[in-house]
């Protein structure tokens, strides 16, 4: 049997982390009361006009910088038209003909073979970032046959990731969208939470045999998480090869990933072939941006935006933050990618690594290994850790200075997990578990002990 | 002249209120006004009353009765654009031009009928029927007026008013107000100012903002000011101007509202003549006026050039495809679900949206939308949209190339003809009729500039005819400056408004002071 070659490419929706939406002043929150975030504009009465706000073109130009794109020093909006009940003007302001950052690059890291000690570099290569309106939301009450709309989200700013079909399975697109992740919430420009819709993937996928053209492609989507990500491609790559093999064809179409069943099924509101009649939004003028070299001389600094001093002022991005921790502190690369992994983890980290004499090398385990286990073990995150990096860096200092052995350490931590407020000094002593250091005693002990096998 | 009335107390901004509502409902068969506003009226007369007693008037607009185009969103008053799709919505907002103009004092009588979605050349397309020309009704007019028959009711000869801002137009030439608020995409204020004796002025694009206007093309739309005389014009233009941060496509730039000069020497100006607007159709009485006016100039002493803009005779066509595919977009929202009218039918959203749409629209707006989504088509959008885009550069590049040659503003004709009788001009469809009518006030649109009619003279029949004057970009001082001294050689007649519209003589002598600066 001729062997199969998959292709994955991403599309990926994050939604800006800013205050207002991107054409209008209304607020950004999740979860709140229906259609209560709604601005005229937002609501598509009619003579309202679009406001471009800053934040989200900022965040737009990080993001670009941080994925290595060039940013497009003009831009334009366009309208892209269809009718559907969340979205009221009837078209969608986005960025079809000149988005805002195009060509750039994303490198993400495996495991091979689940060995962590085994990582491997990928990149894939990002076609463009697009500025674009988020739509409201529709929830279809079959039973009393209506269809309910809330447009708090309606306007809110997005930005669309295209990721060139580089990958070729479940685990590539979820550790590319993973890392993505990582440096959109280091960034700020999105805090790209999957579960609460601010990070949206969609998967084109397709199979084709070494050396032909490339297959047909389907588009899965309602992915909400990255588990489901790689479990939904997988599965839909090994639907295409029994489809194929079994003499059947892929159709061009649109489907939606069942995390209950782990399959795909086609999406019942089929578009079809959708002429979105795209049109230049006419209220918007081209988005002009300015690097050191072209800002005129007298602009007032309010009214542009700098590439170049974004540029500047870009955090360490997740790569970078991981390299220093390499080089700082000692540690292997993949519990570098571990401490970053966990939302805190590394700041933990660090702060026991400061206000402990244990060798980084060592406290590393005990991070990875008995601090990050129990969290998992408990679905705490490191914010809710009842053990603070105080707290473990007193106990590992103890053990640093052999009052208590590693074993009697474990003990210690597994009381520290109750959360009393006991400091390990308290329970060392409570439970008697100090290390005896003085010679003499020691040799009484242990000549007790022998005088004690001979009697029996 | 009324400003300074209110002034030195020789009427009270009540007074003056209460007059016009009357004059409103004695000039009903107009059909002028779809919403008079009188309790709201009433109440900023009596606050603008207090700031004069107290010497503290907030300029010259403070107590003025002005109207409004209804296609302008008025807070807490109906805004219907004449559609049964907005019949009854009630907008949560002003629009920034009605919001300048209350801050300034200004009383709101009501708004003004206008074509559907302000689709047509004639005001005779929207839902409460058309407006009729106060000039009908004029002494002038029936003079020349010859009945076909004995039995021939002597209303049935009406003539419209022109469009799409007929209502305002209509408000202004008959005295029920002394400023009203059009808006202009491809003549529609210059074209019923043209038809009804009045000032029509077209700013520049990008000088007033559009927050509040309900579109109609993004790229073109301006609001439009009808008054009766240049120098009103420019006051409420002061009033208006200047950069909205709701409006994107405003200038930065700031805005010094102006006085215009009274000007005496014109051996400076260079006036071009456009050969192309002598335009199949053009009546040669207008033609007359044209030539006349241009020697007017002459003999004064300036600089009188024919000058050649060879792609106008491609700027209907080209508007016909950007018009409809922006109308088909900015359509779009009207679906329903949010405001305005809804269907019962309610088996689906589609099947909704569709009712909706097919009962809430006229068969103009409807026309206009499929034609418009015809183009913007994928396969379509490069042979259509895109070309008509070019043709647009084209003609933009014709004005930038002839104001460089060293033009000032140039003199055209406004409209082809004087008004049509009703009965007349529904003998074409709306979308012939916008073709021919807007032939020449369409190209300004295109280029952005700013232009304005002034009412010229008679025709054989009694009524009004204008002439247009075209001048650069954010140059409405100096258009302005010309348009005034034209106005004051000519001399146009005042409307003499017969007796059987006249509900108080006494109401009418007032009311014909022409201007209120």
């Amino acid at each position: 049997l001729a062997p199969w070659v998959p292709v994955v490419g991403l599309e990926i929706h994050a939604q800006i982390s800013s205050n207002s939406k991107l054409f209008s002043g209304s607020q950004v929150q999740f979860a709140a009361p229906p259609n209560s975030l709604v601005s005229f504009f937002d609501a598509s009465l009619p003579g309202t006009l679009p406001v471009l706000n800053r934040r989200c073109v900022e965040a737009a130009v990080m993001t670009g910088l941080a994925l290595n794109c060039s940013i497009n020093k003009k831009s334009l909006f366009d309208r892209k038209h269809y009718f559907y009940a969340d979205l009221p003007t009837g078209y969608q302001i986005t960025q079809q003909r000149v988005p805002i950052a195009v060509n750039g690059s994303l490198s993400y890291s495996l495991c091979m073979d689940n060995k962590m000690s085994q990582m491997v570099t990928k990149t894939v290569r990002i076609k463009q970032i697009q500025l674009e309106q988020d739509s409201g939301k529709s929830l279809h009450d079959d039973a009393r046959r209506q269809t309910l709309v809330d447009l708090n989200r309606a306007g809110v700013g997005l930005m669309e990731v295209v990721m060139e079909p580089d990958m070729c399975c479940g685990e590539e697109a979820a550790a590319a969208v993973r890392e993505l992740q990582l440096i959109l919430q280091t960034l700020g420009s999105s805090q790209a939470v999957m579960a609460e819709g601010q990070l949206r993937v969609d998967a084109n996928v397709s199979v084709h045999h070494p050396g032909e053209p490339y297959g047909v492609r389907t588009e899965v989507k309602n992915i909400n998480s990255i588990r489901f990500l790689a479990k939904a491609i997988d599965y839909e790559i090994q639907r295409q090869i029994e489809e194929l093999e079994n003499g059947g064809t892929i159709l061009n179409e649109t489907r939606a990933f069942d995390s209950r069943l782990g399959c795909t099924v086609p999406m019942r509101d089929k578009e079809g072939k959708q002429d979105y009649r795209f049109m230049p939004e006419p209220n918007l003028p081209p988005l002009i941006l300015y690097d050191a070299k072209s800002l005129p001389a007298n602009m007032n600094h309010e009214q542009v935006i700098n590439i170049d001093w974004i540029r500047e002022r870009l955090p360490d991005l997740p790569s970078v933050k991981r390299e220093k921790l390499v080089e700082q502190y000692g540690i292997l690369p993949e519990h570098s990618f571990t401490l970053l992994n966990e939302d805190g983890l590394a700041d933990f980290f660090e702060n026991v690594v400061e206000q402990t004499q244990m060798k980084p090398k060592k406290v590393i385990g005990w991070i990875l290994k008995d601090l990050l286990s129990y969290l998992k073990q408990h679905s705490l995150s490191v914010k809710e850790s009842p053990v603070s990096s105080l707290l473990l860096a007193d106990l590992l200092n103890l053990l640093e200075k052999k009052v208590i052995s590693s074993t009697a350490a474990k003990q210690v931590l597994a009381e520290l997990w109750k959360g009393e407020g006991k400091t390990p000094l308290e329970i060392v002593k409570e439970q008697k578990l100090q290390l005896l250091q003085d010679q003499k005693e020691l040799e009484q002990i242990c000549q007790a002990v022998i005088d004690g096998q001979e009697n029996e | 002249q009324v400003s300074a009335a209110l002034k030195e107390g020789h009427v009270t901004p009540t007074e003056l209120c209460q007059r016009c509502l009357a004059l409103i409902k004695s000039t009903k068969v107009l059909n002028a006004y779809i919403t008079i506003a009188e309790e709201s009226a009433l109440k900023q007369a009596e606050a603008s009353e207090e700031r004069y007693k107290r010497g503290q008037p907030l300029g010259v607009l403070d107590g003025i009765p002005i109207a409004v185009k209804d296609n302008f969103n008025t807070a807490g008053i109906e805004t219907t654009c004449a559609s049964n799709m907005l019949r009854g919505y009630i907008s949560p907002y002003n629009a920034t031009v009605v919001q300048k103009l209350l801050d300034q004092g200004a009383v709101l009588l009501g708004k003004t009928n206008l074509d559907e979605f302000a689709m047509g050349s004639g005001s005779t397309d929207g839902v409460f029927g058309p407006v009729r020309n106060p000039w009908s009704y004029s002494r002038q007019y029936k003079e020349k007026s010859v009945p076909k028959s004995h039995s021939e009711d002597k209303e049935s000869n009406w003539v419209i008013t022109g469009g799409s801002s007929g209502g305002s137009a209509a408000a202004v030439s008959s005295f029920t107000c002394f400023a009203a608020l059009g808006s202009d995409t491809g003549g529609s204020t210059r074209n019923p100012a043209a038809h009804c004796g009045v000032v029509g002025l077209k700013p520049t694009y990008g000088l007033i903002s559009r927050h509040g206007l309900i579109p109609l093309v993004n790229s073109m739309d301006v609001p439009g000011i009808l008054t009766r005389c240049v120098d009103d014009a420019a006051v409420v233009l002061g009033s208006l101007a200047g950069h909205d941060p709701k409006d994107s496509t405003t200038i930065q730039d700031d805005f010094k509202p102006f006085e215009l000069p009274d000007l005496t020497d014109v051996s400076k100006l260079s006036i071009g003549i456009p050969k192309e607007y002598h335009a199949p159709g053009l009546s040669s009485e207008i033609l007359a006026l044209w030539s006349k006016a241009a020697d007017l100039f002459q003999n004064a002493g300036a600089k009188v050039v024919e000058v050649s803009l060879p792609h106008t005779r491609y700027s209907i066509v080209c508007y016909h495809v950007l018009c409809t595919a922006e109308v088909a977009s900015n359509m779009a929202r009207f679906d329903g679900l949010e405001y305005g009218h809804r269907s019962d039918v309610s088996e689906s959203t589609e099947s909704m949206y569709a009712a909706t749409r097919r009962e809430g629209f006229n068969d103009v707006v409807r026309g206009r939308i499929l034609s418009g989504n015809y183009f913007l088509l994928k396969q379509n959008y490069e042979k259509y949209f895109v070309k008509a885009q070019k043709v647009r550069r084209l003609i933009v590049n014709d004005f930038m190339k002839v104001f460089r040659s060293g033009v000032d503003v140039l003199l055209t004709p406004t409209t082809l003809s004087d008004a049509a009788p009703y009965v007349e001009f529904i003998k074409e469809d709306n979308r012939t009729r916008s073709a021919q009518d807007d032939i020449l006030t369409q190209a300004a649109n295109m280029a952005g500039l700013p232009a304005i009619n002034v009412p010229t003279a008679l025709s054989e029949r009694g009524l009004p005819v204008g002439l247009q004057f075209i001048g650069r970009s954010f140059q409405e001082q100096q258009l302005l400056t010309v348009a005034k001294w034209f106005e004051k050689q000519i001399q146009f007649p005042m409307i003499q408004l017969e007796e059987i519209k006249r509900h108080d003589h006494g109401v009418l002598q007032d009311q014909k002071s022409t201007s209120f600066s």
